[in-house]
């Protein structure tokens, strides 16, 4: 079969009658295309289209309705505005509330998603041109035959060949531009269908995730699906300030293999720390398991005010606008590397490095735009190894006494607390601080998210943030933690091993940790939510900020999770998948088991396969610390294959939550595929997206929402032991709403049945069938008569 | 500072902004005026010090006084229990938001819809977010907030109150309640 990739022409006649004479099966391709040897049939919906899975949409929504949390009452998205929306107002282009709502969530999921496809892009035309459109994707070595699971689904093409994905790209390129154009002024104003909107534009940015990660791990050598990654060095403390230092901010990996290719190439290795923040960091270690992660994208104030770099350099997302402002501060000088963000830097990308070097080292100017990422590997190298000697290192931390006098000259105006995202209660510390006693400052470095709003409102000019990180100096040296390196994608082998467990609920579930670092309380929490769900044998995925975090916190014996516990897809393991664009694979290991385990066909059949996973595939995924439009555009993905997605409480500023009526029996009925009948199952799972308050509560959420339709008796027993206990140990009583989730006596786990049994009894409990679940009702098998 | 500013200080909301309860005898005639008010306490309630005690201690008073149900939310429960108080009913913060927006939800008890919801204890963030959902989407629900913190997106709230003014007012509301 000849499929068309890219922009083309595909004229096909099956018949044709004319003067000229009689055409049959006449098949005519203009533009690229390669060959494929894939059997599998073709789905009903390959490279669907913004309206095509809209009916697969309209379900899910009709059971999850948007719960709308307006973050201003406005629209100034024209210039008949401001338009005043509060209440039933409507705008002057006639829209509303909800619609108005429904399209900014569409907004910030299509930045979020056209962010990583761009990503993509640069990856694919980057590895192209030093591999070959003719390199082969292999993400997994044998170990993996579905090298490519959500492009296989979505777009139903199975890519072999780096330049395969250039086609899959140019679809997500249109799609997202068609997305874009629906948010103008007068296009949709439906809520719901913005909302469909959204699920498909999470649905373009999974596969965007996908063709990034499948390219740089073919291309550049990283761990192919191996869950024995090495680990390693996370943390300030494990960065040896003697040597130079290079630090790399961002997410777009190029510039930083060319610092540890020129490093290599030039037997430097040993005498040049190469350590980054955010993504980059996760992605380069894959690389190079000797680059060193100094911590998530909350570290970056704290890490370069520390004046450990000596160079600094950012590619893209998430880094901070004022880096360079920053790095002036402490005179290291500053290399951006993106078309992205170019930061106002004069482009020396044409100029002599010679020429380069030598105006950075001697302070001519403070940063460079070089948008050849080979180029930045030398200037980087040579830049840090030439100020290293002469640099200060000491930045612009403050000694104890320092502490103390600026301390003292907070009015205590609270300004500085009601500009913290947390509500840190700084005015306390600061008055403490300017008795001598930094204690609480230094506990303060544990929750603080590194915004530096506080400096931004002290009238008084006062440092806060620099201060807190000084009196925390101790522990950023005590910062030395090992992660296990991002693995990639998940072997066919062990799906095929847990798939059946999962399947049927024998292993509670999956959940994923994934996305930011704005934390309500710290990076701690994350930590302990990932290990108490690996001690009760769930497989928990990490990936990003929130991967990093989970390594940041040790046992009593000195261990981090990492080290504890094994990173093998299974239950009890803690999978670290690698950068944000890894995430595509915890949604891939989703998609294998409906592919691998229970043999349904993938190719184009999207629908067909979100309803598996969605009825069957107990999985969650816990974006704690979600901040970013990126986080959006993951979470929106998830949701589309019928994955719920929990978020902490920063998350309600997303606009709005997904979420189900459990005390709607009506909502929660599917169609049994054996026999066609309508069988109600509960509110399982209860929530697409969902805000937890603490973790305590989350933590109960999550062991709730891996229920599913499908788990068998024993499995939804071994799951409702997990919420029963849980519940109890967070809120101090058993769940009142056990009567939902029990089917059939025998889902009722042994060891609380007393309990239960006078629960349902309360509750007029009557026993209900496990059908085999399914929402389509074109899935239904019908009876031979 | 001015008084009725939002506490997180660029929470700015839009044209229709919260009365302020100037004095005690307003949220007492807002709960007495009430058909079926409900009690939503969030977890900070059993962190805030409030004189030698919690702010939790207070609002378990308010809602005994006043027989106003309570739905504890993230894990306050957990603290609820622990001061000998087992009535509440548990349900996270957005399910509460998102089902006081349906005119027809009878509350947990099944009883009626709520008319007056009560919010305290939640971080002011999401407190602010779930209180713009109610301010929008159900009218039919008049909200008030007892934190010491102006929430702009409430029917009513204090303003920005020192921890000494808002021991005062939430001590003369309970006093003042009709048992």
């Amino acid at each position: 079969m000849n499929v068309l990739t890219g922009k083309s022409i595909n004229i096909k006649m099956k018949e044709l009658q004319s003067d000229i004479g009689y055409i049959k099966g006449l098949e005519l391709s203009i533009g690229k295309f390669s060959e494929e040897k894939w059997t599998e049939p073709q789905g009903p919906t390959p490279f669907p289209s913004m309206t095509a899975l809209r009916d697969w949409d309209k379900k899910l929504l009709a059971r999850y309705q948007p719960f709308y949390l307006p973050f201003c009452d406005l629209c100034c998205l024209c210039t008949y505005g401001k338009c005043d929306l509060t209440g039933t107002k409507q705008g002057a282009c006639g829209i509303h509330m909800a619609a108005q709502q429904s399209r900014m969530v569409l907004l910030l999921t299509c930045i979020g998603a056209a962010t990583h496809i761009s990503h993509a892009r640069e990856l694919v035309t980057h590895t192209i041109q030093k591999y070959g459109a003719d390199h082969p994707l292999n993400p997994g070595g044998f170990a993996v035959e579905v090298e490519a699971p959500v492009i296989r689904l979505v777009c139903g093409i199975k890519p072999e060949k780096l330049g395969d994905l250039e086609g899959v790209l140019e679809y997500l390129e249109s799609q997202i531009t068609c997305l874009l154009s629906a948010a103008h002024t007068g296009q949709e104003g439906d809520n719901l269908d913005f909302e469909s909107k959204v699920l498909h534009a999470g649905m373009i940015d999974q596969v965007g995730l996908e063709v990034a990660d499948i390219a740089q791990i073919s291309a550049f050598g990283y761990p192919k699906a191996d869950p024995d990654v090495p680990l390693v060095d996370l943390g300030m403390g494990t960065v040896d300030t003697k040597k130079p230092v290079i630090l790399i901010i961002g997410h777009n990996v190029p510039p930083a293999i060319n610092i540890v290719d020129y490093l290599s190439d030039n037997r430097l290795s040993d005498q040049v720390e190469v350590t980054g923040i955010c993504c980059t960091a996760i992605d380069i270690t894959r690389y190079n398991p000797k680059a060193k992660i100094v911590g998530p994208m909350s570290w970056q104030l704290r890490y370069i005010r520390s004046g450990i770099p000596d160079v600094i350099v950012v590619d893209e997302q998430c880094i901070r606008t004022d880096a360079l402002t920053e790095a002036g501060n402490i005179h290291a000088p500053f290399i951006a590397t993106s078309e992205k963000n170019c930061m106002g830097l004069p482009d020396r990308t044409h100029d002599p490095v010679d020429e380069i070097v030598a105006d950075l080292v001697s302070g001519k100017i403070p940063g460079v735009l070089i948008l050849d990422p080979g180029k930045v590997g030398e200037i980087a190298v040579r830049v840090a190894r030439a100020v290293a000697p002469v640099r200060k290192k000491g930045g612009v931390m403050l000694g104890a006494k320092e502490i103390t006098e600026i301390a003292k000259t907070c009015t205590q105006c609270k300004l500085c607390r009601r500009a913290c995202p947390n509500d840190l209660h700084i005015p306390d510390c600061m008055k403490a601080a300017g008795k001598g006693n930094t204690t609480m400052a230094s506990d303060m470095y544990e929750e603080c998210v590194g915004c530096g709003r506080c400096e931004q409102a002290c009238p008084q000019n006062i440092p806060i943030h620099t201060l807190i990180v000084s009196a925390a100096a101790q522990k950023t040296k005590e910062e030395k933690f090992r992660i296990r390196a991002g693995r990639g994608a998940i072997q066919d082998v062990e799906i095929r091993k847990v798939g059946g467990p999962l399947v049927l609920g024998e292993i509670p579930g999956v959940v994923a940790f994934v996305g930011c670092a704005n934390y309500p309380k710290g990076g701690k929490e994350v930590a302990e939510m990932c290990v108490e769900f690996a001690k009760r044998r769930y497989i928990v995925c990490t990936s990003g900020c929130a991967a990093m975090s989970v390594a940041m916190y040790k046992d009593e014996e000195g261990k981090t999770p990492y080290e504890q516990y094994p990173g093998s897809f299974d239950a009890g393991g803690i999978v670290n998948v690698g950068s944000c664009v890894s995430n595509a694979h915890i949604a891939g290991a989703a998609i294998k088991i409906a592919s691998i385990f229970a043999r349904r066909n993938l190719r184009g059949n999207y629908e067909e396969i979100a309803d598996y996973v969605y009825n069957r595939v107990g999985a969650v995924g816990v974006a704690w610390g979600a901040m970013s439009q990126k986080a959006a555009a993951i979470a929106s993905g998830f949701w589309r294959l019928g994955i719920p997605v929990v978020v902490g409480p920063h998350g309600t500023k997303y606009r709005r939550m997904l979420l189900g009526r459990a005390d709607k029996r009506e909502d929660w009925f599917v169609h049994d595929r054996r026999t066609g009948d309508q069988v109600y199952v509960g509110p399982v799972p209860e929530h697409l997206f969902f805000a937890a308050e603490t973790k305590e509560e989350a933590m109960v959420m999550i062991a709730k929402l891996c229920m599913r339709p499908n788990d068998t008796a024993k499995g939804r027993a071994i799951k409702l032991t997990n919420y029963i206990d849980l519940h109890k140990r967070q809120f101090g009583t058993t769940p009142e709403d056990i009567c939902l989730y029990v089917r059939t006596m025998t889902d009722v786990p042994i060891t609380m049945k007393a309990e239960i049994m006078q629960i349902l009894k309360d509750h007029a409990w009557k026993e209900n069938t496990i059908p085999d679940p399914t929402l389509l009702r074109q899935q239904i098998i019908k009876k031979e008569r | 500072m001015p008084t009725t500013e939002p506490w997180q200080t660029a929470e700015i909301a839009g044209p229709k902004k919260a009365s302020v309860i100037i004095k005690p005898e307003v949220a007492d005639a807002m709960i007495q005026r009430a058909k079926h008010p409900v009690l939503v306490i969030g977890h900070l309630a059993a962190e805030i010090d409030l004189d030698d005690r919690k702010l939790l201690d207070f609002l378990i008073l308010l809602a005994q006084k006043g027989r106003i149900p309570v739905i504890a939310t993230g894990h306050t429960n957990r603290d609820l229990i622990r001061r000998g108080y087992k009535l509440a009913g548990i349900m996270p913060a957005v399910d509460i938001g998102h089902r006081l927006c349906d005119p027809a939800w009878k509350g947990m008890d099944g009883k009626e819809p709520y008319d007056l919801a009560i919010f305290s204890g939640l971080p002011y963030y999401m407190e602010w977010t779930i209180l713009s959902g109610l301010k929008h989407f159900a009218p039919h629900v008049k909200t008030m907030t007892l934190d010491n913190t102006y929430q702009p997106h409430a029917n009513w709230s204090f303003s920005n109150l020192s921890v000494k003014d808002w021991l005062e007012n939430l001590k003369a509301i309970i006093e003042n309640l009709e048992e």
